[in-house]
């Protein structure tokens, strides 16, 4: 025994004599342990993504994927439709001053639909119900963690990926797109107030640009992207608060907490990286 | 004894490094209550939730009838999976929910029965829990007693094959608690079901028990009856189940079977040339009160009884416990067999107020005047001799029990 706790205290102090020796070995492990748990961390949501999607199709599912469309998409639309109507005004007064000097003003039509509709539609949409129910997702579903409501759902024999996820999941699908094409449409009307209305713009010519510069390929584009978006908003939302009570940074309500602020974050990053991936693929 | 239901064979699980249950081998058997007893953290629950697969052990293995989990097909273990209903410590109802709502839910969710069914089947377990005029409220809008009631409500809607209890009675009065136990005992007699419990209700969870498991660091400390936990001598085991009983029967009043046994031999040190004292044991059918009155009627006569049993023969110098559910042994120090027997006939003659009055209103209030039945409250006089243990002279007692005095459904005269 007193020759083990030699042994230890020989090495302690041998731990002290390299450690400074160890620091760049100790950044490369640091590395090395997050690069694994974010790989892990990618490969555990693919795995939950996929059979939230495949238990969207099974049977009792109707009822709560219309609550959860109801709550995602048609409570969402309200907020989207005052972003998208002051993102076109904006857009139609700083189009409108930057055409002015090129004498191109006839164009502003043209410039306002095709930035909403190619981009800022389905990527402002996506934040903000990202913001209100991205996060209220990650929120919910961690509350019923920590209060062991996920583990009763599991010993009463309904799954709880089946009931609780893949809801939101389908609700997240169905909702990105129509809340997107509400939000062109408004951030288009937007564009009318300040660039016609306002700026005196001719009306006809606005909407003239507006229907002959649009392409259906921009508007299939468009769809894809609030799909791509609503199913990894929905993934990362879920994800976060479903396996909260298994982060190393927080218990109980703090952990819900950074489970929340993790799904906004992590969300609207993935939100511009997929879309630089999505529309380079398009392009 | 058959083959186990549910057994684990060297079972350890480890937390963040932490052993919580070290190389544990237990069985649980069919058809009985199995009581699983231990300090805080000692895994109880960790252990409850191996059985229904919330958690899966580090090493080791766990035996469904026979056959290792890790090695059914996911089909065949969600078959098994679906007859055990898991009742949790904090009752984790679905709090965006109704009452109604959450004792219908599981038969919503994997029943394909009628919706009408299905609120009649809810109804009817809200209704044995004495939760109708929760029915429409939220959980956070209950008492914590009320939330315990609406989790096993739910827990029995399905009519399981396998009951994990993870404390049923916490946060309950002692009328209460007693009537949680009445319930497991009631449905289990009705539906058959295996019950695993965690209890620290003595002595009335020991009552219903057919086996008791004591986890103790890590392992399994003691497993059997109850009876036999008690004569395995060891300290520090003897001292935590000491420490459950307490002093005194909460339900009844009484003595705890602990404070008891310390009363009785401080007598029979007193008493040693004299050889003169008595006992009584009394009792009374909590089934049949239970079967007439309801649940919590049948506890509120058996607390009567125990009270009034208290008061009348402490006065005298007896003391009292409750050695059953329904059995109360009274030890009269000094007093002969004939001076006992005309202490238990006074006290039977008493009894019409003491008791009899309790049960009449009960009757009225919960049964109607169309319910027939016939209570007997019995008594069983002993003599004691400084040799005998209080477990022969409760067979004694119980040997000569007798009718002291009855309830008739008649309503009219009624005691004997």
């Amino acid at each position: 025994m007193f020759a083990a706790r030699a042994a230890g205290d020989e090495m302690m102090e041998h731990e002290d004599i390299i450690k400074p020796a160890n620091i760049p070995v100790s950044f490369f492990s640091v590395i090395g342990r997050w690069t694994i748990r974010t790989i892990g961390n990618f490969g555990a949501m693919a795995v939950f993504f996929f059979l939230a999607f495949v238990n969207i199709f099974r049977a009792r599912q109707i009822r709560e994927i219309t609550n959860q469309t109801y709550y995602i998409g048609a409570k969402s639309s309200l907020i989207v439709m005052l972003v998208a109507l002051f993102t076109g005004m904006v857009l139609g007064l700083q189009l409108f001053y930057t055409l002015v000097k090129f004498g191109a003003v006839g164009a502003l039509g043209s410039a306002i639909s095709l930035s909403l509709v190619r981009e800022l539609g389905p990527v402002l949409t996506a934040i903000m119900i990202t913001a209100r129910a991205g996060s209220a997702m990650a929120a919910e579903i961690g509350i019923l963690r920590n209060s062991e409501q996920i583990d009763a759902l599991y010993t009463m024999g309904v799954d709880p990926i089946r009931y609780l996820i893949s809801p939101r999941v389908a609700a997240s699908i169905i909702s990105f797109p129509l809340l997107t094409a509400f939000f062109d449409l408004i951030g288009i009307i937007g564009g009318y107030i300040t660039g016609v209305v306002l700026l005196g713009t001719n009306a006809g010519t606005y909407f003239y640009r507006v229907q002959s510069s649009i392409d259906l390929v921009d508007i299939q584009g468009g769809f894809i992207k609030a799909l791509v978006f609503g199913a990894i908003v929905s993934c990362i939302c879920c994800f976060q608060g479903y396996f909260c009570h298994m982060r190393s940074d927080g218990f109980g309500a703090k952990s819900v907490g950074l489970a929340t602020v993790s799904a906004v974050v992590i969300s609207c990053v993935m939100i511009l990286v997929s879309d630089y991936v999505v529309t380079s693929f398009l392009m | 004894m058959n083959a186990p239901l549910i057994e684990f064979r060297n079972v350890t699980k480890r937390f963040n490094g932490k052993t919580v249950l070290d190389n544990v081998n237990l069985s649980i058997y069919e058809n009985q209550v199995t009581t699983i007893i231990g300090k805080s953290g000692t895994g109880k629950s960790v252990l409850l939730k191996h059985i229904i697969g919330l958690l899966k052990p580090d090493e080791g293995t766990i035996l469904f009838q026979g056959t290792p989990i890790d090695k059914m097909k996911k089909a065949e273990w969600e078959g098994h999976r679906r007859k055990i209903a898991y009742l949790f410590q904090n009752n984790a109802l679905l709090d965006s929910m109704t009452v109604l709502d959450n004792v219908a839910f599981p038969l919503r969710q994997t029943t394909d029965l009628p919706k009408a069914e299905i609120e009649k089947r809810a109804m009817k377990r809200i209704e044995d829990l004495e939760l109708l005029e929760a029915v429409g409220k939220f959980p956070s809008e209950l008492s914590g007693g009320m939330q315990k009631r609406v989790a096993l409500a739910r827990a029995l809607v399905t009519d399981p094959k396998i009951v994990l209890f993870d404390e049923p009675t916490t946060g309950q009065d002692p009328i209460r608690k007693n009537m949680i136990l009445s319930m497991i005992i009631h449905y289990r007699k009705k539906y058959g079901f295996t019950a695993v419990m965690i209890s620290h209700d003595i002595p009335d969870v020991f009552f219903i028990s057919d086996r008791v498991i004591i986890l103790w660091e890590g392992g399994v400390g003691f497993e059997g009856r109850y009876e036999e936990a008690l004569k395995q001598n060891v300290p520090m085991i003897d001292e935590f189940l000491r420490s459950l009983d307490g002093f005194q029967d909460q339900l009844t009043g009484l003595l705890s079977r602990e404070a008891f046994k310390m009363h009785y031999s401080a007598m029979l040190g007193s008493t040693v040339s004299e050889s003169t004292s008595s006992a009584a044991l009394f009792g009374v059918r909590l089934d049949i009160l239970h079967e007439a009155l309801g649940a919590q009627a049948a506890l509120e006569v058996l607390r009567a009884l125990g009270e009034y049993t208290n008061r009348y023969f402490n006065a005298i110098g007896g003391f009292s416990a409750r050695h059953s559910r329904d059995e109360i042994l009274t030890i009269f120090p000094r007093k002969t067999i004939e001076e006992a027997r005309k202490l238990v006939e006074d006290y039977s003659r008493n009894l019409e107020h003491g008791v009899i009055d309790h049960i009449r209103d009960m009757a009225s209030a919960n049964s109607g005047e169309a319910t027939c039945f016939d209570i007997h409250i019995h008594a069983g006089v002993t003599e004691i001799y400084p040799e005998d243990r209080i477990d022969e002279i409760i067979e004694k007692g119980r040997a000569k029990q007798e009718i002291i005095s009855t309830y008739r459904c008649d309503f009219g005269g009624k005691d004997q």
